[in-house]
């Protein structure tokens, strides 16, 4: 496979509650061993994914928000998360756990319609 | 009557239906529907109304596992599992939002 896509995953469901981001974030590895040209954007509840200080023991559930700090290792460093879904959460960068690149919704909207492929989760 | 709710009242409208019903009584937020309960979010001076009407009710857990424990809305009352059983026990009835 030569050709490289423009892959886009978009991800706006909070965590632990169901099992989307998890889900999604398994498909994003996978995708990582396909050399292809990945990116992930955080809308609405999804930005919760990405929140810093994630205890899961009290309800036994596997800590996955560790695998965004590893996506570096992967070559997935295209990260987005919408401005819009930030503030109306009372959340800031600082309250994340990854750098990433906060965008407006219109910048948001651009960026999907460069993509070849856009997952939804 | 205590109203259990799992749902982000971000993105579903279960805590929405369940303020313009019940009359009053207790809530429980479990799950997803924590997050209404920090500081900070567009819903804060809706909850914070609300509390004119219910008691509001968090369980910890589950906003511990949300990265958010140390940002509950003043006034929203902590519970652990022991508090969700005593929670249950201790109204006449109860209504899982689903």
């Amino acid at each position: 496979m030569s050709d490289i896509k423009k892959f886009m995953f978009v991800n706006r469901k909070a965590p632990h509650g169901t099992i989307y981001a998890l889900e999604s974030l398994e498909v994003v590895l996978i995708t990582a061993a396909f050399d292809q040209d990945v990116s992930l954007v955080f809308l609405d509840d999804g930005v919760y994914q990405l929140k810093k200080g994630q205890q899961t023991k009290g309800i036994e559930i596997k800590n996955f928000s560790t695998t965004y700090r590893a996506l570096e290792g992967y070559d997935i460093e295209k990260l987005y998360v919408e401005k819009e879904s930030m503030d109306a959460r009372g959340l800031t960068e600082d309250d994340l756990l990854v750098d990433v690149t906060v965008l407006t919704s219109k910048e948001m909207g651009a960026l999907m319609d460069q993509q070849d492929v856009v997952l939804s989760f | 009557m205590l109203h259990i709710i799992n749902k982000s009242a971000l993105s579903n409208g279960t805590f929405d239906s369940c303020l313009r019903t019940a009359e009053a009584g207790e809530i429980l937020l479990i799950e997803d529907a924590v997050y209404a309960a920090t500081k900070g979010n567009v819903l804060e001076a809706k909850v914070r109304e609300a509390m004119g009407r219910f008691k509001i009710n968090v369980l910890m857990p589950d906003l511990e596992a949300r990265g958010l424990a140390d940002r509950v809305i003043d006034g929203v009352s902590p519970v652990d599992y022991g508090g969700f059983v005593d929670l249950v026990a201790g109204n006449k009835n109860c209504q899982s939002w689903l």
